[in-house]
C-alpha cells in the first residue's frame, strides 16, 4: 500500500491565518461596540426590557462566556477523534482504517484547548460560573445559598481545577500514546502495535466514559448550578460525538475532493454517513428523554431549565430552541435517510456543515441562558470568537494530519478497509 | 409444465463471479445462482437491481406516524378528553413515544408483508432445490433451457470453459 502525505500549502495556511485575523477584527469591533454602546449589537433589541431588573452584562463577561463555549465545543471534537479511533480498535473494525488517521489528528487541538480552558477559568470563572463566588458559602452573608453550599464537596474551585487538569492530562496522554503506536506501526510494521493499541484503547474508553460525563457536569451543567439532570453527561457526549463524526466525515470529503485519500470510496462515506445519521437520532433521543420527564413532572426546580430556554428570558432563546431540533434532527434525518445521499459527497458535505453549526448552537443554548440571560446574542463577538477558534483548530489539526501518512500503511486491516463493500 | 435447466457447478467464489460476467456477456440469460453464503458483489455482476423495499418502509413509517397522531389526538382531544397531569388535552410531547413506536412498527411490518407478497412467499410455496450441494460447499448456476432454441453443446462448453467443475441437467415440475 502506498503512503499518502498531506501537504498543507502556504496558501492554505494563510487562509487559516486570515480566518483568525478576520475573527480578531470582528471580535475587537464587537467589543468596541459593546463598550461604547452598552450592548448595542446584540439582536434586534428584544428582551432589553426584561433585563431591566439587573445590570447589563459587561463585554468581558460576554467574551469569557464565548471563549468558554467555543473551547468546550472544539475540545469535544478533538477528544472525539481519539474516542473514535479507540472504538474502532476495540471493536476490531476493518472498514475505518483508511479514515483513522483523520480522527487521530483531531486530538492535536487538545493541548491548546487545555491551556485556554485553564486560563479562561482562572480569569473569567466568576463571569461564567455562579458557584465560584465565595459569599454563597458564607453562613453570615445574606447571599448564602444552602443548595450550592451543599454541593461544595464536589463543586469547589480547587477540586474543579484538579479535575480539569486531570482530564486533559489523561486525554492528551492517551491520544499521544495511540498516535505513537500508530506511527511506529508505519515504520516497523508488526501486529504488536495493533494489539497494544487495542489494550490502550480499552483503558481509554473506560476513562473516557467517566471523564466525558464528569467534564460535562463541570464545564456545562454547573453553569446552571441549582439545576440537575442525570442525562446531562450523555447529552453533552451525544452532542460532541455527532459533531466529531461530522468533522471527520467533512475532513474526509474535503481531502478526497483535493485528491487525497484515493482509496476511500463511496462505501466508506456511506458508513460515515450512517454513523452521523444514527447518532443524530441518538442525540434527539437523549434530548427528548431529558425534556419529556421534566415537562411531564413539571416541578419548578426542574422545569426552570426549559422555561429559561422557551418562554422565559422574554422568549430570547425560543427560536434557537426550535432551530436546534430542526437542524440537528429533522435535517439529517430526512436528508441522510436515502442511500444515495450518504454516498454522494455533495449532499453529505452540506449536512455535515449544517450539523457542525447546529451543535455549536446546541452548546450555545446550554451555556448562554445561565450566564448572559437576555444579554446574549449572535453578534460580532460570537462570530469573531468562533472564527478564531476554527482557525486555530484547523491549524493544529492540519499540522497533525501532515505529520504522518494519511494511510496507515502497516495496519493489519488496511487490506480489508480498501476492499470495504456495503 | 416441466422446465428444463442446465446447472453449472462451481467450487470457487472468484471463478464463479468471473464466469457470471463472461456468460452474461456471451448473451446467455442466467436464471439464478445458488450459494451457501452471501457473496459480495454477486448482485452487481448478475445485474440485480437494488430493492425498492426502503420506499415501502418510508411510506409505512409515514402511515404509522399519521395513524398514531390521529389516534391519540382523536381519543385524547375529542372522543374522551381527559386531564392528565394538568396538561392540555392535546399535549404533543406526551404523544411522541407512542408515535415513535407505531412508526417503527408500521414501517417494519409493511416491509415484511410487502416482501412476502413480492417474493411470492406463501404457505403453499413449493421450492425446487436444484442441487443440494448449494447448501454445503458448491455454487450452482441455473440456466433455463428453451426447447429447440438452446444449443446444449455450446452451453456445456461455455460453462466448462468458464471454470464449471460439473455440468448437469435437471427437469423441474412447476
Amino acid at each position: 500500500m502506498t503512503e499518502e502525505r498531506l501537504i498543507i500549502s502556504r496558501k492554505t495556511n494563510n487562509k487559516f491565518f486570515l480566518m483568525i485575523a478576520v475573527g480578531v477584527i470582528l471580535l475587537i469591533a464587537g467589543i468596541i461596540f459593546m463598550a461604547a454602546g452598552g450592548g448595542a449589537d446584540h439582536g434586534e433589541g428584544h428582551g432589553e426590557a426584561a433585563a431591566a431588573g439587573h445590570e447589563a452584562a459587561s463585554w468581558t463577561k460576554r467574551l469569557f462566556v464565548n471563549l468558554w463555549l467555543n473551547n468546550v465545543y472544539f475540545t469535544g471534537i478533538a477528544l472525539i477523534g481519539t474516542f473514535f479511533v479507540a472504538v474502532q480498535y476495540v471493536s476490531y473494525a476493518g472498514w475505518s482504517v483508511l479514515v483513522n488517521r483523520v480522527a487521530l489528528a483531531l486530538s492535536y487541538f487538545l493541548p491548546i484547548g487545555g491551556v485556554v480552558m485553564l486560563l479562561v477559568f482562572l480569569f473569567g470563572g466568576h463571569d461564567i460560573f455562579h458557584w465560584t463566588h465565595d459569599y454563597l458559602y458564607d453562613l453570615n452573608d445574606e447571599r448564602y445559598d444552602p443548595i450550592i453550599a451543599g454541593k461544595s464537596p464536589y463543586l469547589n474551585t480547587a477540586f474543579f481545577l484538579i479535575r480539569m487538569v486531570l482530564y486533559f492530562a489523561l486525554w492528551i496522554w492517551f491520544s499521544m500514546w495511540l498516535r505513537k503506536e500508530s506511527m511506529n506501526e508505519d515504520l516497523n510494521g508488526s501486529t504488536n502495535y495493533y494489539h497494544k493499541s487495542i489494550r490502550i484503547s480499552a483503558v481509554f474508553l473506560v476513562i473516557f466514559g467517566i471523564t466525558s460525563s464528569t467534564a460535562a457536569w463541570d464545564w456545562v451543567l454547573s453553569i446552571d448550578t441549582h439545576w440537575f439532570s442525570t442525562m446531562f453527561g450523555w447529552y453533552v457526549f451525544a452532542s460532541w460525538w455527532v459533531s466529531g463524526l461530522a468533522a471527520i466525515t467533512l475532513t474526509v470529503i474535503i481531502l478526497k475532493q483535493n485528491g487525497y485519500l484515493k482509496m476511500v470510496n463511496a462505501n466508506h462515506l456511506h458508513d460515515l454517513g450512517k454513523f452521523v445519521f444514527a447518532f443524530s437520532i441518538f442525540w434527539t433521543y437523549i434530548w427528548f428523554s431529558q425534556f419529556l420527564l421534566y415537562w411531564y413532572a413539571n416541578m419548578p426546580e426542574e422545569a426552570i431549565y426549559f422555561i429559561e430556554r422557551l418562554g422565559g428570558n422574554g422568549g430570547h432563546y425560543k427560536w434557537i430552541f426550535f432551530f436546534n431540533l430542526i437542524i440537528n434532527f429533522v435535517l439529517p434525518f430526512l436528508v441522510l435517510m436515502t442511500r444515495d445521499s450518504k454516498r454522494q459527497m455533495i449532499m453529505l458535505k452540506i449536512v455535515m456543515i449544517a450539523i457542525l453549526i447546529g451543535h455549536w448552537f446546541d452548546f450555545y443554548l446550554m451555556m448562554m441562558p445561565g450566564t448572559l440571560r437576555t444579554d446574549a446574542g449572535i453578534g460580532f463577538i460570537e462570530i469573531g470568537t468562533a472564527l478564531i477558534f476554527l482557525g486555530v483548530f484547523l491549524l493544529a489539526f492540519t499540522k497533525g494530519l501532515s505529520k504522518a501518512s494519511l494511510v496507515p500503511v502497516n495496519h493489519p486491516f488496511l487490506e480489508e478497509s480498501v476492499h470495504h463493500h456495503v | 409444465m416441466n422446465k428444463k435447466f442446465v446447472l453449472g457447478i462451481y467450487d470457487d467464489e472468484d471463478v464463479l463471479l468471473a464466469a457470471i460476467e463472461n456468460i452474461r456477456a456471451a448473451g446467455t440469460k442466467i436464471y439464478d445462482v445458488f450459494s451457501p453464503y452471501p457473496v459480495h458483489g454477486i448482485d452487481d455482476v448478475l445485474g440485480i437491481k437494488r430493492s425498492r423495499l426502503p420506499i415501502v418502509a418510508f411510506f409505512g413509517g409515514l402511515a404509522g406516524m399519521s395513524f398514531a397522531l390521529w389516534m391519540q389526538i382523536w381519543m385524547m382531544g375529542f372522543d374522551w378528553p381527559m386531564i392528565i397531569g394538568g396538561k392540555p388535552h392535546i399535549a404533543l410531547p406526551s404523544f411522541i413515544p407512542v408515535t415513535f413506536e407505531l412508526t417503527v412498527l408500521f414501517s417494519a411490518f409493511s416491509m415484511v408483508i410487502v416482501f412476502f407478497i413480492v417474493s411470492n412467499m406463501k404457505p403453499s410455496l413449493k421450492v425446487n432445490v436444484f442441487d443440494k450441494r448449494s447448501t454445503d460447499d458448491k455454487f450452482v448456476m441455473a440456466i433455463e433451457v428453451k426447447e429447440g432454441a438452446t444449443d446444449m453443446e455450446a452451453l456445456n462448453n461455455l460453462l466448462r470453459s468458464n471454470g464449471a467443475i460439473e455440468v448437469n441437467e435437471k427437469e423441474v415440475v412447476k
